[in-house]
């Protein structure tokens, strides 16, 4: 029983580490900010969580510690990290950064952005 | 709902207090008993028996690991393949949802599909402006993905 949980705690980590690695190659590989955004947003998310989840089932296994802090920590890191995906991509839309040119549609461009309150 | 759940409560403490005896045991079998009564009595309520809606958010969560799964497949198969030939784009999505803390949970749905990246909310909450890493071939499948959520965060709220 102590091996196996040994054995997912392990196998865990080094998919977490694995999972960060996709995740700087995808920084470094693709061409504009938004499609980082998708490899930084998504990728990093699961690494660190599942690296946190092995280090969790780790102590519990091993020296039968059950840290709810560790818990916590996967779920405000689930919650918050889409959050900042967006806010960075937006930010950097409305701050004008241009798509790749490889880019085919744009549909927020031609979009109504903030009208006058009286037009409302 | 949180009407119900307080009312439940409330009925297991008074199981307590009928049997005299306070421990964690007693009130679950109270919180037991209250749940069968909330039951009984669910047309007196405005809304649905509360625990259809605890069972839709646990729906909600299972679909959310899924996606977080099945996204980082399609990221990683895109980063690691040796030609990028990848299509982006910005598509504008209706949504029928109204309130806001609606509207959030779909955002970050989406923002955790295979895929797809919401950029931004219309000043009317009633478009999200989703930027997608390959448009040609997701799009139609994405349509479902949404229903599907948008139906999942309906089933919560109603």
């Amino acid at each position: 029983m102590i091996e196996i949980g040994k054995l997912i705690a392990g196998l865990l980590i080094l998919i977490g580490a694995f999972l960060s690695l996709v995740t700087a190659f995808g920084l470094l590989r693709l061409p504009d900010v938004y499609t980082r955004n998708h490899a930084a947003s998504k990728s990093a998310t699961l690494g660190v969580m599942s690296v946190l989840l092995g280090t969790l089932i780790y102590f519990y296994v091993e020296h039968g510690h059950f840290n709810s802090r560790v818990l916590l920590g996967i779920l405000f890191i689930f919650i918050t990290s889409p959050v900042a995906g967006h806010l960075i991509s937006r930010a950097a839309y409305n701050s004008g950064v241009p798509l790749w040119e490889k880019s085919v549609q744009d549909d927020l461009k031609n979009s109504v952005r903030y009208p006058d309150k009286d037009q409302l | 709902m949180a009407f119900q759940i307080l009312l439940n409560f409330f009925l297991a403490l008074v199981w307590m207090f009928l049997k005299t005896t306070y421990d964690t045991k007693t009130f679950l079998v109270g919180y037991l008993l209250g749940l069968i009564i909330i039951y009984g009595m669910r047309r007196f309520f405005g809304s649905r028996f509360y625990l259809y809606r605890v069972w839709a958010v646990i729906v909600l969560i299972l679909i959310f690991i899924k996606e977080l799964l099945l996204s980082n497949l399609s990221v990683l198969s895109v980063i690691l393949k040796p030609k990028l030939d990848i299509k982006p784009g910005i598509f504008a999505l209706p949504t029928e949802l109204k309130q806001d803390w609606e509207i959030t949970i779909l955002a970050n749905l989406i923002t955790l599909t295979p895929g797809t990246l919401v950029i931004d909310v219309s000043y009317d909450n009633k478009i999200l402006y989703i930027h997608a890493m390959d448009i040609q071939d997701v799009e139609d499948s994405i349509q479902s993905i949404k229903n599907t959520f948008e139906k999942a965060i309906m089933e919560v709220s109603r």
